[in-house]
């Protein structure tokens, strides 16, 4: 199985925080429509639309199951959700790395002041 | 080598530590210091802090507001309800996007390990739902929720 993903519909459905809510959600295991809908406070046409630019991009899949349409994460889904997940972490591990800069400064100020 | 680990612990924490080669009065006093929070706590690159309020005090409170300089912005706000110099922070933050979000309560705590700091933080969400929020939209702004281990979520 190769899954094509598109990057750039995969990002620009990602762009969205109720889209990355809905994964977030998915990524704890499959959920119907309305199981999606409740606790995002939406409506189902909207939170449907959301699942359709989901789909459409390859991010999730859906499967058929009596009159249910259960949604769960495609594979590239998760991997769109990593790659999302490691960009966001690197930004935090920034926020760290900028703050060692800030203590060897400050490191360097205490000892001149000692001196 | 990656200096942070990050993971989820239960269905309401998300577990943030890092090492620091400073001490801990100064890793304390950089998370408390508005002059030295606006030169670190900015996230992606462009992004600045002009506003920083720290009232680093019980019941004092916190505000940043971060820009990009686009006309895009977004501000936190918080109270502090314990501190312990230079050991341990205990406060309550939101985010405005511009709803406020559920309340993350925060506990931080400095930890010397040789010469340096062990940095953990620990954070408290109302319930699994608002965790599942936070890790997925608040890491957006590229702040505290972009702590996450995905392992833990998938």
């Amino acid at each position: 199985m190769t899954p094509v993903l598109s990057l750039d519909s995969a990002f620009s459905a990602l762009a969205d925080p109720t889209r990355r809510a809905i994964l977030a959600r998915l990524a704890e295991g499959e959920a119907t429509v309305m199981e999606l809908a409740e606790p995002f406070e939406m409506t189902q046409p909207a939170i449907s639309q959301h699942l359709k630019v989901l789909e459409d991009a390859g991010l999730i899949v859906r499967r058929v199951e009596g009159t249910k349409r259960p949604r769960r994460l495609a594979k590239a889904g998760i991997q769109a959700m990593d790659q999302w997940l490691s960009m966001l972490r690197k930004a935090l591990e920034k926020n760290y790395d900028r703050l060692d800069k800030v203590l060897a400064t400050m490191q360097q100020h205490k000892k001149e002041e000692t001196r | 080598m990656s200096k942070m680990t990050l993971k989820t612990e239960g269905d309401t924490h998300v577990v943030v530590t890092r090492r620091f080669s400073a001490p801990p009065e100064a890793v304390y006093s950089a998370h408390t210091d508005p002059k030295l929070i606006q030169q670190w706590l900015l996230g992606p690159e462009g992004w600045t802090m002009p506003v920083c309020i720290n009232e680093a005090k019980r019941g004092g409170k916190i505000r940043y507001e971060w820009t990009n300089g686009k006309g895009d912005g977004f501000h936190l706000t918080g109270e502090y309800l314990e501190l312990e110099p230079y050991n341990r922070i205990v406060h309550v933050e939101r985010l405005h996007l511009p709803d406020p979000t559920p309340d993350n309560h925060v506990e931080t705590r400095f930890d010397a390990e040789g010469t340096g700091t062990l940095m953990t933080m620990r954070m408290t969400l109302p319930d699994a739902q608002t965790r599942a929020a936070m890790l997925a939209t608040g890491m957006e702004r590229g702040m505290e929720a972009s702590y996450v281990r995905l392992e833990g979520m998938i």
